[in-house]
C-alpha cells in the first residue's frame, strides 16, 4: 500500500460534514498557513515539493504561482477547474462527491498563497450533484469562519463561489473556463498572455486543476521537502488515477507516481487485471487526448525497460513509442476491441467540441471523423489512411489551443501502431462490418 | 416577462460577479428551469434584464449544450456516448432506449414525457455504461434497469 496524500480519510463515514473532516486534522494548513505563514512561504513550499498540474498538462505548480503577476490596487484570483470532461476522466468528481472539504481547505489555503480575496470553483454544468454537494460545504466553512471576512481572526478575507458551465468541452482548456466565467462563449484566447499576467476580467489569475490545489493542504502541514520524497524523479507526489474499460475493478486509485504500468494493470490493489481473463490489446493512459499504446509498448518502453506510472516515462519513446501521463485516465481495451471504431468515437467527440474558431481545427476534425466512420463502416479507401495522416499533421501545431493536437494525436497514434487493423477494414469490409468481428492480426487467414 | 422571483435569482447570481453580463449563462439557466427551454421571447427578456442584446446572448446560449433553444420533454435523457461507455455496452442501452420510447436522439416523445440526447462523458466511467435523467445520475445500466429507471419519472 503505498502512501495516500489525498485520500487516506476518503472512506471515514461522515468525511463531507465539516465536524468529522476536522476531526481528521482537517482545515490544519489553513491554520498553519493563515497564522504562521507568509504568503510567500506557502508557495516557497509547494514550489519545493515539485507538485506539478494535475489537469493534464504537468506544469510546475510552484512555478506557476510565483509568475502571478502583483500590480497594486488590482485584485488576484484563483480559479479551481473542476470542469473535468475528458473522456475517460473521473477523479475529480469522484473526490468532491466523497471529501468535498478537502478542496475547500486546498482552496483557501492556496487563495491565500496567492493573495486571492475571491476563488471560484467552475465545476461542468452536468455535474449540479455535486454542486451541491460543494456548496453545503461551502456554508458549513463560513459558519465555522473559515470562510469570509478574518478567517480565523487572521485578517486575512475570502469569498468562494461555486460557478456551474453551460455543457461544453471546450470550457475545460483554461481561457475558455475565463470567458465562460465571464458570461461569454467558450472561446479560448492566444497565449501569452497566460492567465496569471492577465486572466479574470483581465486581473491575474492561476487556474488550478482540483488535484492539484487538494494536494496542497497536505505540503503545508508537512512541507514540501516531504512531498518531494515521495514518486520518482520530477514526477514527485501521488496522483489520481481513473480507471475504466475492460478491466476488473474499475475505479479511482490513488498510486505513488513510478507504480510499474503492469503492476497498475494486473495487481488486484489496482486494476485487478482483464475483465473475463481477456488479454490485453491496449491503453490509452492519459485520457482520450493521449496517443494510444498496444500492449507491448504500454508494458515496456522500446529499450526494453518496464514502463512505470509517471510523466517522464510515460512519454518514453515520444510520440513515436511512447505516450503521455496527461490526466491520468487509464483507458484499457482488451483483446474484442476493435481500434478503427474507438478511434472514430473519439474523433466524433473532438468534431463536436471544436469550438469553431481555427479552421485545422474546426474542418479537420470534421474530415477525420467523417473518414474514420466510412473505414469502420466498410466504404474506406486504401488512400484514406495516408489522408487521415495527413490531415492529423496539418491540424497539429496549427491552433490556438491543443484541443486541435488532442484531436490529431489519437488518430496518428492509432494509424502508427494499428496499421492493419485499418487496412483490414478497408481491404475486407465484409467481415470487417459483420456483427462482432474485430481484427486479431490474422490478415492471411481471411478470405475476400 | 420574468417572474419576480426569476428576477430575485438573476440577481443573485449578478451579486457574485463584476457585470451583469457575466451572469448571463446563470441566467438562462435560471429560467430553463422554470419553462424548460429558452424560447425566443424568454431570451429577449433575460438579454435586457443583463444589459446585452438578444443576439449577443443568443450567441452564447447556442454554444452552451446544456441549455436548450428548442421545445424539449419534460425530463431529458442524457446518454453518454464516450469511449468507456462506449466499450462498455452503450449500444445496447442506446437502442433499447429507442425502442421503449419510439424515438431517437433528439426527439421528444409525443406525449412530452422525455427528449432523448446523447452526451459527451459523464465523469462515471468505471461505472459505464451511465446515462443522466434532469439532473440525476445512473450507473452500471443494464437494460433491465431502464424501464424501472424510466418510470420514476412521469
Ligand atoms: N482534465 C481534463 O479533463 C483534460 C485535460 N487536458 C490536458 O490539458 C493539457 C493542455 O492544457 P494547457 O492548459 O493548454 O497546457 P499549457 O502547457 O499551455 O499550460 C499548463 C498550465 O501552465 C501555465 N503556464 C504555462 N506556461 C506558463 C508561463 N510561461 N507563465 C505562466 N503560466 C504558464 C498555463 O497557464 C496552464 O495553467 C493537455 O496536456 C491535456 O492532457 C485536456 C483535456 C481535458
Ligand atoms: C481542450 C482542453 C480541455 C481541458 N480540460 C481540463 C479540465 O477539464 N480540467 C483541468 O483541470 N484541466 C483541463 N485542461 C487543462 C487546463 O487548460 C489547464 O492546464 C489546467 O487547468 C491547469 O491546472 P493544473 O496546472 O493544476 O493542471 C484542458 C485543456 C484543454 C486544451
Ligand atoms: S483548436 Fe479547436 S477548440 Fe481550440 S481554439 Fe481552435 S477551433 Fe477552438
Ligand atoms: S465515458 Fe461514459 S461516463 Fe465517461
Amino acid at each position: 500500500m503505498g502512501l495516500k496524500i489525498l485520500t487516506e480519510h476518503i472512506n471515514v463515514p461522515g468525511i463531507e460534514t465539516l465536524e468529522v473532516y476536522r476531526k481528521h486534522g482537517g482545515y490544519k494548513s489553513v491554520e498553519k498557513a493563515v497564522k504562521t505563514m507568509t504568503p510567500e512561504e506557502v508557495v516557497e513550499e509547494v514550489k519545493t515539493s515539485g507538485l506539478r498540474g494535475r489537469g493534464g498538462a504537468g506544469f510546475p505548480t510552484g512555478m506557476k504561482w510565483s509568475f502571478l503577476a502583483k500590480p497594486e490596487g488590482v485584485p488576484r484570483y484563483l480559479v479551481c477547474n473542476a470542469d473535468e470532461s475528458e473522456p475517460g476522466t473521473f477523479k475529480d468528481r469522484w473526490f468532491m462527491e466523497r471529501n468535498p472539504h478537502a478542496l475547500i481547505e486546498g482552496m483557501i489555503t492556496s487563495s491565500y498563497a496567492l493573495g486571492a480575496n475571491t476563488s471560484y470553483i467552475y465545476i461542468r454544468g452536468e455535474l449540479m450533484f455535486i454542486l451541491r454537494i460543494l456548496e453545503k460545504a461551502i456554508a458549513e466553512a463560513y459558519a465555522a469562519g473559515l470562510l469570509g471576512k478574518n478567517i480565523l481572526g487572521s485578517g486575512y478575507d475570502l469569498d468562494l463561489h461555486v460557478a456551474p458551465g453551460g455543457g461544453a468541452y471546450i470550457c475545460g482548456e483554461e481561457t475558455a473556463l475565463l470567458e465562460s466565467l465571464e458570461g461569454k462563449r467558450g472561446n479560448p484566447r492566444n497565449k501569452p498572455p497566460f492567465p496569471a499576467v492577465k486572466g479574470l476580467f483581465a486581473s491575474p489569475t492561476v487556474v488550478n486543476n482540483v488535484e492539484t490545489i487538494a494536494s496542497v493542504p497536505w505540503i503545508v502541514n508537512n512541507t514540501g521537502a516531504e512531498y518531494a520524497k515521495v514518486g520518482i524523479g520530477r514526477s514527485t507526489g501521488t496522483k489520481l488515477i481513473s480507471a475504466s474499460g475492460n478491466i476488473n475493478n474499475p475505479g479511482v486509485f490513488e498510486i505513488e507516481l513510478g507504480v510499474p504500468v503492469e503492476e497498475f494493470i494486473y495487481s488486484d490493489e489496482y486494476c485487478g487485471g482483464i475483465w473475463k481473463g481477456k488479454q490485453l490489446k491496449a491503453v490509452v493512459p492519459g485520457g482520450s487526448s493521449v496517443p494510444i499504446l498496444p500492449a507491448n509498448l504500454i508494458l515496456k518502453t522500446t529499450a526494453g525497460e518496464g514502463r512505470l506510472m509517471s510523466y517522464e516515462s510515460l512519454s518514453d519513446g515520444g510520440f513515436v513509442s511512447g505516450s503521455m501521463m496527461g490526466s491520468g485516465a487509464f483507458i484499457v481495451f482488451d483483446e474484442d476491441q476493435c481500434i478503427v471504431r474507438n478511434t472514430w468515437n473519439y474523433s466524433r467527440f473532438y468534431h463536436h467540441e471544436s469550438c469553431g474558431q481555427c479552421s485545422p481545427c474546426r474542418e479537420g476534425t470534421g474530415w477525420m471523423e467523417k473518414v474514420l466512420h466510412r473505414i469502420e463502416y466498410g466504404h474506406g479507401h486504401q488512400q484514406d489512411i495516408d489522408l487521415l495522416v495527413s490531415v492529423a499533421k496539418q491540424i497539429e501545431g496549427n491552433t490556438i489551443c491543443p484541443l486541435g493536437d488532442a484531436a490529431a494525436w489519437p488518430v496518428a497514434a492509432a494509424i502508427r501502431h494499428f496499421r492493419d487493423e485499418f487496412e483490414w477494414h478497408i481491404k475486407y469490409p465484409k467481415e470487417a462490418t459483420a456483427p462482432g468481428a474485430v481484427y486479431r492480426g490474422q490478415l492471411d487467414s481471411v478470405t475476400a | 416577462m420574468l417572474t419576480t422571483e426569476e428576477k430575485h435569482q438573476i440577481e443573485h447570481e449578478i451579486s457574485l460577479v463584476p457585470t451583469r453580463k457575466a451572469a448571463c449563462i446563470e441566467a438562462l439557466k435560471i429560467v430553463q428551469q422554470n419553462r424548460g427551454w429558452i424560447s425566443d421571447s424568454s431570451l429577449a427578456e433575460v438579454a435586457e434584464f443583463v444589459d446585452m442584446s438578444p443576439a449577443e446572448l443568443d450567441s452564447v446560449a447556442t454554444f452552451y449544450n446544456l441549455i436548450f433553444r428548442r421545445p424539449v420533454g419534460r425530463h431529458v435523457i442524457l446518454l453518454c456516448d464516450s469511449i468507456s461507455c462506449y466499450v462498455m455496452g452503450y449500444e445496447t442501452i442506446r437502442d433499447h432506449l429507442y425502442s421503449t420510447l419510439g424515438i431517437k436522439y433528439g426527439e421528444t416523445t409525443e406525449d412530452g414525457r422525455f427528449t432523448l440526447l446523447p452526451n459527451a462523458c459523464l465523469g462515471t466511467c468505471d461505472c459505464a455504461p451511465a446515462l443522466m435523467i434532469d439532473n440525476d445520475l445512473y450507473r452500471n445500466l443494464t437494460v433491465e434497469q431502464l424501464e424501472e429507471i424510466l418510470n420514476k419519472y412521469t
